[in-house]
Order: structure tokens, then sequence, then C-alpha cells
């Protein structure tokens, strides 16, 4: 299905349908969440407060899906050469960057309350999710700072190549840290043992989530083909 | 000096910065030929060189060696069979001009024997033991002369090359050039002003 | 083989005519002096943070003198030359950033202990600072210097660099910081050398070749 969408016209005609529809399921996906999510019983250990699970698990799904996007279409860009890949790459990279600053906030706001304190750095998976929020500035920061468009989108994908390399190297490592210093993590010790009627609503937000992640990434590639094209004409008219 | 027979270019398309500069651009040059490139500033005449040379990647056509000796393919010709001398010497500036001729000799196989005659000939014998920032232009420009005479390779990408260059440099370098193509070599070069050897005009660019 | 090494000895004489290390150290040392005029003199204050103060020191003192590694070149001309040799570009990388930890990694992986100790800090992390800094700048300066060749058309410099290339150094940093930690503590120490090890040996494999396809990006 990729290599059909790779032709920009029809990735236009098919974005042109897509996004309203993902746009649609996003709503009914959430509405179904939230409302499995508060008819939930309250967890005996966190209480009322676990319900800011499901607004901060799928935000970490998504930014993580975000990063591996953003190197998955630098990696189609620079290897074929595919001015689509690289279009999407350079769209989903915002979006990255803002589930991912989602996820560090909503997971400060969950640990509030077990902690006392907004931040500890005794959580893995949150630190985690703070490098690879540097990570997406970092790639923005390089895209937005040479100035010749074409070096700045290929240095931006091999930084995003070298980047989705080393992500699962920093996970473990921030792991390891981790276990040499004993933190607390959000979820239950013991791995992601989430009561079975938590995961109905979790897995609703998280399809939700998803769908509004490909609603937003397919408009910010429209917009991005647009501008493109727009761009090319104004080169044409000038010559 | 490694011989190639031909350069053969064919429907080139070049752009930078998302501007085509042009496109279906074709032309061949042999063994003894030059080819002199002429255009407006920004017309493409650099880009045509360093596309040559492998640095650029073109959007189009195709750039072909043949009769290369002893090399598989084009990037590899280009590496070891031709000097690319552009605005930019090259230099290091603290470093001395016998350092940073050394080295260069060394990167690309040249010898101090086959430098030495041509460092006579250009007088640059006393700037030799200065750091190549206090060199003027012109004698920056002939000690990397010395690098491409003293190191033989097939293909001379030149732009602009004899620019700074005084009068008797020019003379001077015109004869080079000359030798370099009795000897088979291959010259293409950007220039404004007429190329001091026979040449067939390009022109790139409207 | 010949063209290798005379290219290895100019970037030598390059870095050494530069300032060599006296920048990278010149720079550990001040910031090693604003710790204690930040935290106070107390040695209770500055004895348990001396060594990570160190290492932390170390990383930026890397960093931040690596930015012209390639733009010098670049803007000289020098890199085009470079790239029409025999030697492969990636070899070129290697030998860059091999050049950059001799003169500047090394000295500081000894100046290191010294800073941890003026500090206050315990003795027994010295000899565990300087193994860590000489395997950890020798990754430094293999992913700092793909940063700084993925920065070359930039002009933003050293602070760029830092930023694209530190949450990519999260490994070592975490690594190399355990290992003296646990030097001091009485902790073994091993697993912690050995992954820092491990992670240098990686980036000595693959960073060359992100590094020569950022160089081929910015001469093209």
């Amino acid at each position: 299905m990729l290599t059909r969408l790779a032709n920009p016209l029809r990735f236009m005609a098919f974005s042109r349908w897509a996004g309203p529809l993902f746009s649609a399921a996003a709503a009914v996906l959430i509405a179904a969440g939230l409302w499995f999510g508060f008819s939930a019983p309250p967890d005996y250990q966190q209480g009322e407060t676990v319900r800011i699970m499901f607004v901060h698990v799928p935000a970490a799904w998504v930014a993580l899906t975000a990063y591996a996007a953003l190197g998955g279409a630098s990696f189609v860009s620079l290897v074929f050469r595919h001015a689509l890949a690289d279009i999407a790459a350079r769209a989903v990279a915002p979006i990255g960057a803002i589930f991912t600053l989602m996820a560090l906030v909503t997971g400060s706001f969950w640990g509030r309350p077990m902690w006392g304190a907004w931040w500890v750095w005794g959580d893995a998976r949150l630190v985690s999710m703070l490098v690879l929020f540097l990570l997406f500035v970092g790639y923005l920061a390089l895209r937005a700072s040479i100035e010749d468009e074409t070096k700045a989108a290929r240095a931006a994908e091999i930084l995003a190549i070298v980047g989705l390399i080393n992500l699962p190297v920093i996970k473990f490592s921030v792991e390891w840290w981790n276990t040499l210093h004993q933190g607390e993590s959000l979820l239950r010790k013991g791995g992601p043992l989430v009561a079975s009627v938590y995961l109905t609503p979790l897995f609703l937000m998280g399809g939700g989530y998803m769908a509004i992640f490909a609603a937003l990434w397919l408009a910010r590639t429209r917009a991005e083909v647009w501008r493109r094209r727009a761009l090319t004409l104004r080169d044409r008219g000038a010559a | 000096m490694k011989s190639l027979a031909k350069l053969s270019v064919s429907d080139l398309c070049v752009s930078r910065g998302g501007r085509t500069l042009f496109s279906g651009l074709s032309f061949e040059v042999i063994s003894g030929q030059a080819l002199a490139l002429t255009g407006e500033n920004g017309a493409g005449k650099t880009s045509l060189l360093r596309a040559i040379a492998g640095l650029l990647r073109p959007t189009g056509g195709r750039i072909d060696f043949s009769g290369a000796a002893d090399a598989n393919d084009s990037s590899e010709v280009v590496r070891s069979q031709s000097h690319l001398l552009g605005h930019a010497d090259g230099f290091a500036g603290a470093l001395t001009a016998r350092a940073e001729l050394g080295f260069a000799l060394d990167w690309t196989g040249g010898s101090w024997d086959a430098a030495l005659p041509v460092i006579e000939m250009l007088n640059l014998a006393r700037a030799l033991d200065l750091p190549t920032r206090q060199l003027s232009a012109g004698q920056r420009r002939r000690l990397a002369v010395v690098r491409l005479i003293a190191a033989p390779r097939a293909l001379w990408l030149l732009d602009e090359a004899a620019a700074p260059l005084d009068a008797a440099g020019r003379v001077w370098f015109g004869a080079a050039m000359a030798a370099h193509l009795e000897r088979g070599g291959l010259i293409v070069a950007a220039a404004h002003d007429p190329l001091p050897v026979p040449a067939t005009v390009l022109r790139i660019g409207r | 083989m010949r063209a290798v090494f005379a290219f290895a000895r100019r970037e030598i004489a390059l870095a050494w005519n530069s300032g060599g290390p006296v920048l990278g150290v010149g720079f550990f040392t001040a910031m090693t002096v604003m710790f204690p005029l930040s935290l106070g003199s107390s040695p209770a204050a500055l004895a348990p943070v001396a060594p990570g103060v160190a290492w932390v020191g170390l990383i930026l003192s890397s960093l931040l003198s690596l930015d012209r590694m390639f733009e010098r070149d670049m803007e000289s001309g020098a890199l085009d030359f470079l790239a029409l040799g025999r030697t492969p570009l990636e070899l070129v990388g290697l030998v860059k950033c091999l050049a950059h930890w001799l003169t500047c990694g090394v000295p500081l992986s000894l100046a290191a202990p010294i800073a941890s100790i003026a500090l206050g800090g315990a003795p027994s992390s010295a000899i565990m600072l300087i193994v860590c800094g000489l395997v950890g700048s020798l990754a430094f300066a293999l992913v700092g210097g793909t940063g700084a060749a993925l920065a070359i058309s930039s002009r933003r410099g050293g602070v760029l660099v830092a930023l694209v290339v530190l949450p990519l150094l999260t490994p070592p940093v975490i690594f190399g910081g355990a290992a003296i930690e646990r030097v001091v503590g009485g902790a073994p120490w091993g697993a912690a050398l050995a992954l820092l090890c491990a992670y240098a040996a990686a980036a000595l494999a693959g960073s060359p070749f992100a590094i020569a396809a950022a160089c081929r990006n910015s001469l093209s």
C-alpha cells in the first residue's frame, strides 16, 4: 500500500478523504475511551489519579511511533531519494515533539500524587521520554539552522536514522541506570500488569490517539506538498 | 599519467537549492581535447564541474568515463584520475606552503621530484616556508597549480583557474595546459575569457 | 596508506596550531571553577558531586571544541580536495575524529581526576576517571564528529552540535558515570566499564559512515 501512496497525486487524493476519516474515528474512539475510562473503578493504590494513565500512556505510544515514523521516512528518503518521504519526515517531526511533551507533562501530573513532587528522575520511562524529546528538538534545530533546504533535509535525515538506531540503546541504558538506583515506576512494578478493566479504555484511547496522529500527519504532509508546489511555481515565475 | 579515453555526458540535469540550473545537457570530451564552459554567473558552470567530479549528484542524465585504466566505476575514476581546481585553493592558513604541498603530494600520489622544477619556474622557492595565509592569492594559486602538475592525472576540471594569476602566470599556465593536452589529457574549464588552448565552447544556461 | 598517515599528521599539526588542548582544557578548568563558586565552598557540598562534575565537564569540553572540525576544511576548499583523493571519505572522517581525540580527549582525561580531587572527590575515582575518560572521549569525538559533520552548513557552531549530539550520548554518559560512581562506592564496576567500551567500539564502527554521508551532503 505504501508504494501505491508514493505517487504524490495518488497520495493527495487518498489524504483528502483519509484525513477527515481519521479525525472522525479519533473522535469516536476517544469519546468511547473517556467513557470507559471514567466508568472504570479507581485503582487500589493510586485512587482516582490512575485515570491520567489513559491520557499519558497513549501519548507515549504515539511519541515513540512518531520517532519511528521519522526514522523510517528519513531512511526511505535517503536511500530511495523519494521527495514525498522527505516531506512526510518533515511533517511528522513537530507532531512527535508535541506528543512527547504531552507525555512528559501528563506523566508529571500522574506522578505528583505518588511521588509528592512534579518530577523525579527515578522513573526510567519518563527519563527516556525526556531524551526522546531532546532528540526531536535536535532534529528540528538542525533542520531549521541550515539555509539550503535540500542540504538541511539530507542532514536531518541522517540524524533521524542515527537517532533511530541509537534509540533502543538509549532506552536500555536509561533502564539499566534506573535499576542501579531503584526508582519507582509509574506503572505497577513488575511490568505492564495493568488490570484488564483498564485495558479497554487504554486501548480505545490508544486507538484514538493514533487516529489523531494519522490525521495530523496527513494534514501536515498535504500542507507541505502545497507549500513546495507554491515555491516551485514562484521560482519558475521568477526565472 | 593513467589514461582516460573519453568523458561523455548525456542528458544531464542539475539542480541546486531546488532550482533546476540546466537540463538535457550532452557533450563529449576525448583525450587531447579541451572544453570551455561559458555562461553568466550562477548559470551552473561550477555545478557542472562539481557534478563531473562526483561531488554533486545530478537529478537526471549520465556521466560516463571510458577507456580508464584499472578503475571499475565512475567514482573511482574520478577520485584517482581527475583534479578539481576551484575558487578555493584548499590550503590551511596556519601550515607552511611546504607542509601543505607535501601533504597534497602524498594525498594525490605526486612526487617532490616532479614538483621542484615547477616550483622553480613559478618563483615559489622562497615562499615555501611561509604559512600559506601569508601568501598572495596569486602565489597560492601557483602553489595549487604545482599540485596539479606534480601528480599527473588525466582529467583537469578547472573553475576560473587562471583568474588570480598575473599576465606572466597566465602565459605559463596556458603552456602547461597545452602540454597536458599533448600528453593525452582532458580539460574541462569554466572561464569568462577564451582559453589559451584550442577548445570547443559550450554555453551553459539560457 | 602513506596518504592516510600524511593526513593524520596534518590534522594533528592543525589542531596543535590552533591551540591544541589549551582550548578544551582551559574551558574544562573554567567550568570546574564555576562549581564551588555557585555551590558554596563547603566540602560536604562539593565532595559527593566532584567525580560526576569532572565527568560532565569532560563531556562538554570535548563537544564544544570540535565544532570547527569540518567547517574549517569546508570553507578553505580542502574538503573538496579530500573528497577527491583515493582514500575514502569514511577514513577521512575517522582520522579527523581520532586526531581530535588525541589532541583534546586524552589531555582532558588526564585533567579530569585533577579537577575531581580539587573539588574534594575521593582519590579512588582518579584511575577510573582516566580510563572512562579515555574510552568515553573517543566515543564523544566520534559521535560529536558526526554532529559536527551534520552541522557544517549551519554556521550555528558548537551549541547546535552539542544539542544534536548530547541526547545520542546518553548511553556512554550513563555507563561512564556509573563506573566512576561505583568505584567510589566500592561496588562492582566491571559491567559499566564493559558497556562503555562496547559503545565506543560501536561508535568506532558506525560513525565514519554517518560522517561521510554528512560530508557528501555538504559538498553537494
